[in-house]
């Protein structure tokens, strides 16, 4: 009660915010509106932020801008690049097969669709995302299209102090099937706070891989919403490579029989940086498989959060769930957290999961050490060894090429 | 080649090496037996860089240099290679891979120019067929799922590819049946030459059948306390080691 009287962290972190001028659904702009005036930054206190600190993030000062120059360029050579510049959708070409326009541009019919599976209440990110986001994209990838090239976006913030609060709605619509390369880039102290909801239709297929290399004054909490019709496919890889402060928040509702889902991710963090995985899967529907595979490799003073959860629920029989997270501590200071969770209310399904934390193997590099190898030789092939299980997810080869040539510039690899 | 003088070396405040001398020469093999516990493995992990172990006296040279001075790589690089009793499993680690790595490394320490892919390929499918590895093992994970024979054999395949000038081969035959105790000495024999040394560290005579050796010395309570020939070996297969426990233990 006390909190009410005296002006909120959260209130005046926003205080040179500007409400969103989209004209999404009132009720989930009054619900967010409503959030931001009741609650504060979660504190460790919270269940979901036990470990995650945001006092440092409490207190920046930060703003929008309409500054929309660029810098970073795609890694990719054969893709569609749509790009989004310190919060600002800037040039995106017509691509085939896909149905791309700007909230502020769509029909209330597809307005309407906005925030139907982001939950709101508890959650101030969302609840900041829903009513300071400037604008947003539907991306339809069209019924029944296959395409084949890679669908690039970059989301890059180069100004200083700089909150972007993008969001993206991408629906996969029946029977199609597309490939998205996130890149998550950023210079300077900024707040990336993206929503991302992705309605995956009937038979349809999609895969993400989403490259977090932010830098080391940045934060970043992003919400990733997933919703599975029948017989869909979805696969998300998240490569957290560098940043101050990262947390992704990945939900996929299961909502169709036959559906299978994969989330893999890799983080290595250096320094004082904190990444923080949380994810949940959600059955509700019999016959359907999910993985998840996250592993880590920690260095300096870094923490690492993991937290997994798995719901199957009362109707959901046959269900095939596997989950693991694997980290390596390769220093002293280093700290990971990881819960893996399962909730089981069917009777006759099969899940699994795992976590295990330890150390690099002296006697492993004893033996490379032995044969010629220097140890940082040997300590970057012991890395890769570990982190390629999740790299080999990777369906496309660029990607994984990429990812490797920064994590030799970050990471002091020996390049093999 | 090597001279050990001297040598004295600890684990964990334990002294187990306790003043052990051998010279060893280019073109020479010797063989090292001894009963469990006499240091034999101590000697060559010495040797070898581990660092759990303390030096606390004497010296090792090796090809000129102070060998107790340079890093296990350095070691290596100079030319000495450890055929390990226990060769380690790295899942995720291709045997090629790591072992291109290791010769390029070694190659730019000599500064000698990287060997080309086409060439390394070209020599791995020389000495694979050399020790009699299945060529398909030497892509594979580094001894993941190797059976011990395998293992043994993947020891040998990576001394024949990094050709060292001393290869030290720590209980190599055990866990081997006679089949493959034959191809691993066959593989080592014909690695031998002139230029080179093999130090056989064994606690059976069996495999000195396969690999003849130029000297035997016997290794107990962290010295070398008899020298001789081959027919050292034969004498401790049909009496054991009892009558030197008896005629050193009494000395003290």
């Amino acid at each position: 009660m006390e909190s009410n009287l005296q002006i909120s962290k959260l209130k005046k972190f926003s205080s040179n915010f500007i409400e969103t001028s989209l004209s999404l659904k009132k009720e989930i702009i009054l619900h967010s509106k409503q959030i931001l005036e009741n609650f504060d930054f979660p504190t460790t206190r919270d269940e979901h932020w036990k470990y995650t600190r945001l006092t440092k993030l409490s207190q920046l000062l930060l703003h929008q801008t309409s500054n929309s120059n660029g810098v970073s360029l795609p890694p990719l050579n054969n893709s569609q690049v749509i790009s989004i510049v310190n919060g600002n959708i800037t040039s995106y070409n017509r691509i085939e097969g896909l149905s791309i326009t700007k909230f502020s541009e769509a029909t209330k019919e597809k307005i309407n669709l906005i925030g139907k599976y982001v939950p709101l209440d508890g959650n101030i990110f969302n609840s900041l995302n829903t009513l300071y986001c400037k604008d947003g994209l539907f991306i339809e990838v069209n019924e029944n299209q296959r395409i084949e090239n890679p669908i690039q976006l970059t989301i890059e913030n180069n100004e200083q102090g700089v909150f972007s609060p993008i969001r993206i709605l991408i629906h996969s619509k029946k029977g199609s099937s597309a490939q998205f390369l996130l890149n998550f880039e950023s210079t300077c102290e900024s707040l990336s706070l993206p929503v991302f909801e992705y309605h995956i239709g009937q038979n349809a297929r999609l895969t993400v891989d989403k490259i977090q290399l932010e830098s080391n004054k940045a934060f970043s909490i992003s919400s990733d919403q997933v919703y599975q019709e029948r017989d869909s496919y979805f696969k998300i890889n998240t490569i957290s490579l560098s940043g101050k402060l990262t947390r992704n928040n990945l939900n996929i509702l299961v909502d169709g029989e036959n559906c299978e889902t994969h989330l893999n991710g890799t983080y290595l963090p250096k320094d004082d940086q904190l990444i923080d995985n949380h994810t949940v899967v959600d059955h509700l529907q019999p016959n359907c498989n999910s993985s998840e595979l996250y592993k880590g490799v920690l260095n300096g003073k870094s923490i690492g959060v993991f937290n997994g959860k798995v719901f199957v629920r009362p109707n959901a029989q046959k269900i095939n769930a596997f989950q693991s997270n694997a980290n390596v501590l390769i220093s002293e200071d280093a700290t990971m957290n990881s819960k893996p969770e399962l909730e089981i209310y069917a009777d006759d399904v099969k899940c699994s999961h795992g976590s295990t934390t330890g150390q690099m193997d002296e006697d492993a590099l004893f033996y490379l050490r032995s044969r010629g190898l220097s140890t940082k030789s040997a300590r970057t092939l012991m890395t890769q060894a570990f982190i390629g299980d999740v790299l080999n997810k990777i369906e496309n080869s660029e990607v994984v090429e990429y990812v490797h040539s920064k994590l030799i510039e970050l990471h002091d690899w020996t390049e093999l | 080649m090597i001279k050990i003088n001297n040598l004295h070396a600890s684990i964990e405040e334990k002294e187990i090496l306790k003043g052990l001398n051998l010279t060893v020469n280019a073109g020479e093999v010797h063989a090292i037996m001894g009963p469990n516990g006499a240091g034999k493995s101590t000697l060559s992990s010495v040797l070898a860089g581990r660092e759990e172990y303390k030096i606390t006296d004497g010296s090792v040279e090796f090809d000129g240099k102070n060998l107790l001075e340079l890093s296990t790589e350095d070691r290596a690089r100079e030319g000495l290679f450890l055929a390990f009793q226990y060769p380690i499993e790295i899942p995720g680690v291709s045997n090629v891979n790591f072992l291109r790595t290791a010769l390029n490394e070694i190659r730019e320490y000599k500064g000698l120019d990287a060997i080309s892919a086409k060439d390394f390929m070209a020599l791995v499918r020389q000495k694979t067929a050399l020790v009699g590895l299945d060529s398909k093992l030497a892509t594979r994970s580094v001894n993941e799922g190797f059976s011990g024979g395998e293992k043994k054999r993947n020891e040998i395949f990576q001394m024949a590819m990094l050709e060292p000038k001393l290869a030290i081969l720590d209980e190599t035959d055990s866990g081997l049946d006679i089949d493959a105790l034959r191809i691993v000495s066959d593989g080592v024999n014909s690695l031998k030459s002139k230029d080179n040394a093999i130090i056989v560290i064994t606690h059976y005579q069996r495999l000195l059948d396969y690999i003849i050796p130029d000297y035997v010395h016997v290794l107990f309570d962290g010295k070398i306390v008899k020298s001789g020939q081959k027919d050292l070996a034969l004498k401790l297969e049909e009496h054991g080691y009892d009558w030197i426990k008896e005629e050193f233990a009494t000395r003290k």
